[in-house]
């Protein structure tokens, strides 16, 4: 029984290097093996049979019965206690390959076309000018921040300011949030300043924002950047709001001329009651003109605008020759299939003969194959982007329309016209 | 045989002479145990004999009852509870008799081999009787055999657990113990050997703590004991109050004055080793309270098993201003000494626990302190001022620091550069890194590094990475914080621009002839690892030029020939820093898909010189390069095939390193890498790894922590083979439920808890992967007879309420996937179990995002299996 030695580690940090090297290692073997996991429990097909159907654009239109098993699914995961949507976007960051590419696809809100005025724009819309850039969606959890792009590729893997984006000194997610929170917000990404503009949000701090209205999603956004926006100091990329005007004539004309920080590529209107609906939406739309941005008609690869305009369409089993949208605008068909191309994405060409119309509905296309479409397509075109084009090229709808619009919509209109969002849950 | 003459041979000094006796003895033991021990025994007990002779005898027969490796130990206790149990109560009965021998080495030496048997049979309810014959007369003994049986109980006490004894007998020891600590005692050896005694038996007294009277009665003894003319008595005295403040912390508000006033007296007047012991009881109560106060941080209803009585923050007065003065009483050169423990050291460390347990409190207390000495002429004032600033780092708020933190920064530079002395300079570089550590990076509000001040510092370090190694190495440590604030950084690096000539420096430094003094060329590899880690895109360029030069060193290791063991240990040594620092390349390049693709271009020649590495030694194989090897597979992944061949050997070296477990649960490790990196690959090799992972699983000599990794090492082969699994599917099964029925029900302590749970983990990380790799292909009905085992294992830790949330999410997920795999076959037994009901909906509900995620796979997984 000696005197016991008391002595105490003296001017050393607690942590050897070594130990440090060996916990790291572990720590990624962790990471691997969950992600092994992960991939092997087959998340994707999961996902996509979580996904609640993507809505019909037409309030009236009735869901299918065979999709009856889906819904009824992804309504007992909400039962469950959480949306299940913001849960999956965090999955599928750990994706990989093709897989990833259509899930994410799916993911984002997509714009149509503005081919013409919406009714009520002043009260019921709002306008930003569209930063030119990628759009991506940008998930944060667990202590890193991943973006990808539309195709599911991984832009950037970085620590940000956003809850849980980054890790913090004792190895825990940072951000006001517990370690289980998370962000997912819709960007894009604009090269000249490596600034994330937000346009959308989808979830905030674990909090889903996918059933929440334009306005209070807006509202939210911007208070929310302004807190971490003090914080980013140390971070590579910087997260900024795009102003958003109320689409009165003013809020119109500001958001067309007014002077920002980043390069415009158009004009994005959002209605003000609707929801964050993955895929395409009519409450949502893109225009554009010269001066507002650089990519007005669309261009080939090479960068030259087409003596004639281009269209992507996918081909289906029957032969139709399809758009995007949901459902399907039929453009033509393939009578008889010497190409065996059925699911691809085709590319032709609108000639002299143009689009014809019959009741507002498309009636003929005059279209020639050119060939495949590039492999890095997911989607064919949609039907209110064939028609932009078309307009552009014909009739443009020009932003003096828009501003007429914008006075002319009544201002105190006491009409409480049901609004025709509610399809949008 | 004449066992005294082959005890002194043995000690002979001629070396044939000895390995003679060595030989005989261990002839006599294999052939004769009984006879052995027990000739041993009389020995010792012999007062004829010569002294020499008797401690041998003694300490071969302690040897004979326990070793240091468990397997050995337990080899040892069976053969001597199946010995005859004649020879035994013989050989005990010689042992309690030398006891009273006036001889003192050899009472000594029979208490400790008592002890030993007690340790043995008190487990096995037996030798009853003999705390009571220990006990029966020691208050007539002369005081030799009092201080003998004295030293029993306190060795005793150190070999058995508390359970063991029943609280009777413990009152009588306790009872004898105190008694023999008392002033009434008048021989100092017997009080000294009963204070020491206590310090063993204050784990047994828990019963006698509670009791008002008895603990008032053993607390006033040992605070007198302190007290005492015998420096030893009070050393040991000082012992048992830091271990009472540690086991009995609840206890002590009633003392907590008195035993600071005797502390005080202590630190101030008494001998180093008392005054050392006296500082100590201070850092254990901090060590208490920090625990403490953490435990309430992290449970929000302040609810804890222990209140804090705040002792620290009530003494902080008196105590602050104590441990100040022992700051001045440095020794000189006490830096470049590694094993120098004084008063001052003490102190520090003390204030440093002091201010971690306080916070804020302590800074107007030290302030004055720092401002009145950190410029006076005297070295010992400049650098107490110094270490007294650099101790109060941690704890305090970032905002009570921040502007004292900044008013000192230029002031420690410039002494960093300036001053004359070697010792203030050392705590000087100390100290920054300490700032650099707590109050710098992107958690700090204010950058106290601007780009102002950021250049002057890199300069100032790089500087004193010449002065002698043990500043050089505090430089280094300070650098390794610089970095490691920078780690989020955006992409622009406040470093970039030095990294060059920060990397150029480090190297420098590793190459200084006396790097190998004060750990320097250690800290400056561990320094260039943390600037690698923390870099940026800028300087990828730069981290992969290193690739080439941290080669070329590993290369040069590998020159050397016919080294001595010395040579041959420092070359290990090397070689470990240097794939150290590979490995952190390799995982930062590796991250990147582009810098990956770059750095491919080397994948070769550095395995290439990992397998010369493991050359280098004959039967086991490096750590650090096994390391590195995992994050290499992981970088290359399927092509990690091609080194297969050559590697393979190493690894099955690596898993039958039992010595080393540290290098067997690395190996294991690395085996999942692989796994993950070849996936159907690594089917060539899996014959050779399944047996030797099995054959470690069922190995008593393997430590206990490899194992769970080994059951997760299953599931990683499982899902990378496949139905290939279905080989091992038997082997692993029942090696898997034999591990699950043992875990399902734990008795025992937090530590026993933890393990069971790592265990559980590593279990249910087999079962995930099992399940997964069988899917979709049509062996899936083979684990079809395992499901009610799993199942009611599920259920059966759900049942326990003792899983943590690790635990917790991977057993949710076995349900989930046992359900995905097994689809209707397992259908209806999932509806029985309660896993798929209570635990699924407990999981559902659960505020852990991981658990939920889970719980959700699993429902989605059941709801499928049980609607086909």
């Amino acid at each position: 029984m000696a005197p016991h030695n008391v002595r105490r580690p003296f001017k050393r940090a607690a942590i050897s290097d070594q130990q440090k090297r060996r916990e790291l290692s572990l720590l990624r073997q962790a990471q691997n093996r969950r992600d092994a996991q992960q991939q092997a429990r087959c998340l994707a097909s999961c996902i996509l049979s979580l996904q609640s159907p993507v809505p019909e654009s037409e309030p009236e239109a009735e869901q299918p019965d065979i999709e009856l098993e889906t819904a009824t699914e992804a309504e007992q995961e909400c039962v469950a206690g959480a949306s299940s949507k913001d849960l999956d976007a965090r999955r599928a960051s750990k994706l990989r390959g093709p897989e990833v590419r259509k899930w994410f696809a799916k993911q984002l809100m997509l714009p149509e076309w503005m081919i013409d005025v919406p009714d009520r724009l002043s009260q019921d819309w709002y306008v930003l000018a569209r930063p030119s850039g990628k759009r991506c969606l940008v998930v944060s959890s667990n202590g890193t921040t991943v973006s990808r792009q539309r195709n599911g590729s991984i832009l950037h893997n970085f620590p940000s300011a956003l809850p849980a984006g980054a890790k913090t000194r004792d190895g825990s997610a940072s951000g006001s949030g517990s370690a289980q929170s998370y962000c997912i917000l819709d960007c894009i990404f604009h090269e000249l300043d490596q600034t994330y503009y937000v346009i959308d949000v989808v979830c905030w701090n674990g909090y889903s924002l996918y059933d929440c209205t334009a306005e209070f999603r807006f509202y939210w956004l911007n208070s929310k950047l302004e807190e971490i926006n003090g914080a980013s100091y140390y971070h590579k990329y910087r997260f900024s709001a795009v102003p958003v005007y109320n689409c009165d004539q003013n809020g119109l004309y500001t958001a067309y001329a007014g002077v920002v920080p980043y390069v415009k590529d158009g004009l994005l209107f959002y209605n003000k009651h609707a929801h964050y609906e993955t895929g395409n939406t009519p409450l949502v739309l893109v225009w554009k003109d010269d001066n507002c941005s650089q990519y007005v008609i669309d261009t080939n690869s090479k960068g030259e605008i087409p003596s004639q305009q281009q269209v992507v369409l996918e081909l289906q089993d029957n032969g139709n020759l399809v758009t995007s949208d949901d459902p399907p605008v039929v453009f033509g068909m393939i009578q008889q299939s010497g190409l065996d191309h059925s699911g691809n994405l085709l590319r032709f060409a609108i000639s002299d003969g143009g689009l014809s119309f019959s009741d507002g509905k498309l009636d003929q296309a005059d279209l020639n194959y050119l060939g495949k479409s590039n492999r890095a397509r997911a989607f064919a075109d949609s039907y209110s982007k064939v028609l932009f084009q078309y307009r552009v090229r014909h009739s443009p709808l020009k932003i003096d329309d828009l501003l007429l619009a914008s006075i002319n919509s009544p201002d105190d209109d006491q009409e409480n016209k049901p609004c025709d969002m509610e399809m949008a849950g | 045989m004449e066992v005294t003459q082959v005890l002194l041979n043995a000690q002979s000094i001629d070396g044939s002479v000895r390995k003679n006796a060595e030989e005989n003895l261990k002839q006599f033991q294999e052939q004769n145990l009984p006879g052995f021990l027990l000739s041993l025994s009389g020995e010792l007990a012999n007062e004829e004999k010569p002294v020499e002779t008797r401690k041998l005898a003694g300490l071969i027969l302690k040897n004979a009852l326990d070793a240091k490796e468990q397997h050995r130990k337990y080899e040892l206790v069976q053969r001597w509870l199946s010995l005859d149990a004649n020879a035994k109560s013989q050989i005990k009965a010689c042992l309690l008799k030398t006891l009273s021998s006036p001889v003192s080495d050899a009472g000594s030496t029979a208490s400790q081999v008592i002890a030993k048997v007690a340790g043995i049979e008190l487990p096995q309810k037996q030798w009853p009787e003999l705390i009571g014959s220990l006990l029966s007369n020691v208050h007539q003994l002369p005081a030799h055999a009092k201080q003998a049986t004295l030293e029993t109980l306190g060795y005793l006490c150190e070999e058995v657990s508390p359970d063991v004894i029943d609280q009777d007998q413990v009152n009588k020891i306790l009872t004898a113990v105190v008694q023999g600590m008392s002033g009434s005692e008048g021989n100092a050896d017997v009080r000294l050997a009963a204070t020491r005694a206590l310090y063993n038996a204050l784990g047994f007294a828990q019963a006698n703590f509670s009791n008002d009277m008895e603990r008032d009665y053993i607390m006033r003894v040992v605070c007198e004991a302190t007290l005492t003319p015998d420096v030893r008595i009070r050393q040991a005295a000082f012992e048992c109050l830091v271990s009472i403040s540690s086991t009995y912390y609840e206890k002590l508000a009633p003392y907590i004055q008195d035993i600071f006033n005797i502390t005080a007296k202590a630190v101030k007047e008494d001998e180093e080793p008392v005054a050392l012991q006296a500082i100590e009881f201070w850092s254990s109560i901090c060590d208490e309270e920090i625990d403490i106060l953490e435990e309430y941080a992290g449970d929000l209803t302040g609810d804890s098993e222990v209140p804090c009585f705040y002792f620290i923050k009530q003494a902080l007065p008196a105590l602050v201003p104590m441990l100040l003065e022992t700051l001045l009483k440095q020794e000189e050169d006490q830096d470049q000494d590694e094993v120098a423990w004084n008063i001052a050291m003490a102190g520090g460390t003390c204030l440093g626990l002091v201010a971690r347990t306080v916070g804020d409190d302590i800074v107007p207390l030290v302030v004055p302190f720092i401002e009145e000495n950190i410029a006076k002429p005297d070295w010992r004032q400049r650098e107490a001022a110094t270490y007294a600033f650099g101790s109060i780092l941690e704890g305090p708020s970032p905002e009570k620091l921040i502007n004292l933190v900044n008013v000192a920064l230029s002031f420690m530079l410039s002494a960093l550069t300036k001053d004359p002395n070697s010792h203030v300079k050392d705590t000087t570089a100390w100290t920054l890194g300490r700032i650099f550590e707590f109050l710098h990076g992107s958690a700090v509000e204010a950058p106290i590094i601007t780009p102002a001040n950021c250049q002057q510092i890199v300069t100032v370090l790089l500087q004193s990475m010449k002065d002698t190694p043990n500043v050089a190495e505090k430089a280094c440590g300070a650098l390794y914080f610089l970095a490691q604030g920078y780690e989020d950084v955006g992409p622009s690096s406040p470093i970039t621009p030095f990294f060059q000539e920060i990397v150029q420096s480090l190297l420098t430094v590793t190459h200084r002839e006396d790097a190998g003094e004060s750990r320097l060329r250690t800290a400056a590899y561990e320094t260039l690892n943390e600037v690698v880690r923390c870099s940026t895109d800028e300087t990828a360029t730069l981290v992969l030029q290193l690739v080439p030069v941290i080669m070329l060193e590993l290369h040069n290791t590998l020159e050397g020939q016919k080294m001595s063991s010395d040579e041959r240990e420092k070359q290990s040594e090397l070689q470990g820093l240097l794939c150290g620092c590979l490995q952190v390349i390799i995982q930062k390049l590796g991250s990147s898909e582009s810098t990956k693709y770059v750095f491919m271009q080397y994948a070769d020649q550095i395995m290439g010189l990992f397998l010369r590495v493991f050359a280098c030694r004959s039967a086991t194989v490096h750590e650090e390069a096994m390391l590195a090897i995992g994050a290499l597979a992981y970088a290359t992944g399927p092509d990690f095939a091609k080194y297969m061949p050559e590697f393979y050997r190493y690894l099955e070296m690596g898993l039958q390193n039992f010595e080393e477990y540290q290098v067997c649960a690395v190996t294991v490790g690395v085996v999942g890498d692989i796994a993950r990196a070849l996936e159907e690959k690594i089917v060539p090799y899996c014959d050779g790894i399944m047996t030797q992972l099995l054959k470690n699983l069922s190995s008593n000599q393997l430590h206990r922590s490899v194992k769970p990794p080994i059951f997760s090492c299953f599931g990683d082969i499982a899902l990378a083979v496949g139905e290939y699994f279905e080989k091992y599917l038997m082997w692993a099964m029942s090696a898997l439920q034999s591990a699950a029925e043992l875990s399902t029900h734990t008795v025992g302590d937090d530590e026993l808890v933890e393990y069971t749970n790592t265990l559980r983990n590593g279990i249910l990380e087999a079962y995930s992967g099992i399940f997964q790799g069988f899917k979709n292909s049509p062996k899936t009905q083979l684990l079809v007879p395992y499901a009610p085992h799993i199942l009611q294992f599920l259920d059966g830790i759900y049942i326990e309420k003792d899983m943590d949330d690790v635990v917790m999410k991977t057993a949710i997920g076995v349900l989930g996937d046992l359900a995905d795999t097994l689809g209707s076959h397992a259908g209806s037994l999932i509806q029985q179990s309660l896993s798929s009901k209570d635990f699924l909906n407990e999981c559902l509900s659960s505020e852990d995002l991981m658990i939920k995620e889970s719980a959700e796979w699993a429902k989605l997984a059941i709801s499928r299996a049980i609607s086909v």
